[in-house]
């Protein structure tokens, strides 16, 4: 486990070391607090009128998770594929490092940046706290940040796992976006004839849209994301030992 | 230290590693010479435990390289020929990165001390993307140092530095020969000349000789051969010389000076420059030429010109073959 921390500390201090990170947090954050702002004002003009409700943790957590996911393939697409395209890989795999610590790794470092990123939208729930009388509904809060928390770290495995396949960042971001996208709207197409469970259960947006989004803690959901994140997490460590075979 | 048995390895169809054995000892400096594209790379990669051989056993330390991969890499310090370095960080964090990946301990200290060793101390604080080449080849030098391996794998380690950088990294690889094994392939000759203990020369995936520098050139020089200079008159002079007994045959005559065989082990030097003399002809040179090096690896790594006709692949070199996407 300590390789594991050496290697996602690194991956971790990296982010603040290139611009492209910087880039990504504040076009996020600068989305979500427009946005944000955007429904504070359009609530104040409703009340005016005397009409609609106070305005809860869901006009944050709407926006954040749509844009992290496209924000999450340019976080995690240079990964594998910038040290496979260096070179640098040769280093890693030469070193008493095993397969699954460097793919682990390398996840908690970008899971990490994630996190933090997203604890930085904390401070809106805060200000709205302030705002509307009595305050959010603490229990949506949670939830809806939990479920943020885990849908980072599904994201998060499937791109590094993405990345591992490729020697080519701008490959593993779009085809990194391509899966996330997906996953976000394969049921869609069957919800007319009442769902396919199997496509249904795969289901990323529902994962968090139907529970965590309206206040519901549901175990199932927490182990969807565990095993998804467990499952792509296998995937990359078995494309990284697949490709010293190669 | 290191024991290679019938090691092979086949990308696709090609033998980039052709049923290779050989060993090198505690405190040996062994050199891999070769021709691009040779298997030097690939051997050695093989070692580092970076990638499986398709056959054959090969161990570091009593380690198998495959079965104990990591008690293997734990063992070796290897400096890949492309030199990968982490640029976006400083060289101490790079260092100590490294090092902590190899669970030193006291990393810091370690650090250093690997930098004075590769002389590079000044530059601790500096970012590797400001770092000339020579310097970060020393960097890389340093990474493969920073764990104590008993084992150094060096791919190419003097490669696209400019002399005097060569000289140092030479003289560095010397101090280290005494405490480690060295493996280090190149495919400069003058290299290999000053540095091994022994050299393995390599070419298309196959060993094709092997031995000290000395004896190797001793062993393939075969018959002897005599070059001598005269001054003034030369007409006559290479029938002359082509008579002496023991004389086979005159390789080259021009400006005066002259080339010859002689059968092996026949010393024909006084017969010859007595007959000069005595012929009167002004001799100022005659002294007996060893087949170089240079010509022993030219002449090991010919192409056959009809094995290469039948296929049809061109000789790249072994990295390319895993850039596919």
């Amino acid at each position: 486990m300590r390789i594991v921390w050496i290697i996602a500390v690194r991956e971790y201090k990296r982010y603040f070391a290139t611009p492209a990170a910087y880039a990504i947090a504040l076009f996020l954050l600068l989305i979500v607090g427009f946005l944000f702002n955007a429904s504070i004002l359009a609530a104040l003009q409703q009340s005016a009128f005397g009409g609609g409700g106070a305005p809860g943790v869901q006009v944050i957590l709407s926006p954040l998770v749509f844009l992290l996911l496209f924000a999450s393939p340019a976080i995690t697409m240079h990964l594998l594929a910038e040290e496979q395209r260096m070179g640098t890989i040769e280093l890693m795999l030469t070193a008493p490092v095993k397969d699954w610590e460097l793919v682990v790794g390398k996840w908690l470092g970008a899971f990490l940046f994630m996190v933090t990123i997203v604890a930085i939208t904390l401070v809106y729930p805060l200000i709205l706290n302030n705002l509307v009388s009595p305050g959010i509904d603490q229990g949506r809060l949670v939830s809806g940040y939990l479920g943020v928390i885990l849908f980072c770290s599904t994201i998060t495995a499937i791109g590094v796992a993405i990345s591992s396949f490729f020697s080519n960042q701008v490959a593993a971001f779009f085809v990194t976006l391509g899966v996330l996208l997906v996953l976000w709207i394969i049921s869609a197409p069957s919800q007319a004839t009442g769902g396919t469970p199997l496509l249904t259960y795969l289901d990323l947006r529902s994962h968090f849209y139907d529970t965590f989004y309206v206040g519901v803690i549901d175990i199932r959901d927490v182990v969807y994301h565990v095993s998804v994140t467990a499952l792509f997490l296998f995937l990359g460590s078995t494309i990284v030992e697949m490709r010293r075979w190669s | 230290m290191i024991s290679v048995e019938s090691l092979t390895k086949i990308y696709g169809r090609r033998h980039a590693v052709d049923n290779i054995d050989f060993h090198a000892d505690r405190g040996e400096i062994v050199g891999f010479l070769g021709p691009n594209g040779a298997g030097k790379t690939t051997t050695m990669r093989i070692l580092s435990g970076f990638m499986p051989p398709t056959s054959g056993k090969a161990t570091v330390g009593g380690f198998d390289v495959v079965e104990q991969s990591l008690e293997v890499r734990k063992r070796v310090g290897y400096l890949p020929e492309t030199v990968p370095l982490y640029t976006d960080m400083t060289v101490f964090e790079y260092l100590a990165y490294m090092g902590n990946l190899h669970k030193v301990d006291d990393v810091e200290d370690k650090v250093e001390d690997v930098l004075e060793m590769v002389n590079m101390e000044s530059r601790v604080d500096s970012y590797i993307s400001s770092l000339s080449k020579g310097m970060r080849q020393r960097i890389g030098l340093a990474q493969a140092l920073i764990h104590n391996p008993d084992v150094l794998i060096l791919d190419e380690p003097t490669i696209g530095l400019d002399p005097a950088q060569i000289i140092e990294i030479r003289t560095l690889i010397r101090g280290l020969g005494a405490e480690h094994t060295v493996l280090l392939s190149t495919h400069i000759l003058s290299e290999v000349q000053q540095l091994c203990d022994r050299i393995l020369v390599i070419n298309k995936g196959k060993i094709v000789a092997e031995g000290t520098p000395k004896n190797l050139e001793q062993r393939l020089a075969g018959a002897g051969r005599v070059s001598l200079q005269v001054s003034g008159r030369t007409d006559g002079l290479v029938d002359l010389v082509g008579r002496v007994k023991g004389v086979e045959s005159v390789l080259l005559a021009e400006e005066g000076r002259l080339e010859f065989l002689t059968a092996p082990g026949v010393e024909s030097r006084p017969e010859v420059s007595r007959a000069i003399v005595n012929a009167g002809y002004d001799l100022i040179e005659i002294r007996s030429v060893g087949m170089s090096l240079e010509e022993i690896f030219l002449e090991l790594t010919a192409d056959d010109p009809l094995r290469n006709s039948e296929e049809p692949q061109s000789p790249k070199g072994e990295t390319d073959d895993e850039d596919e996407e």
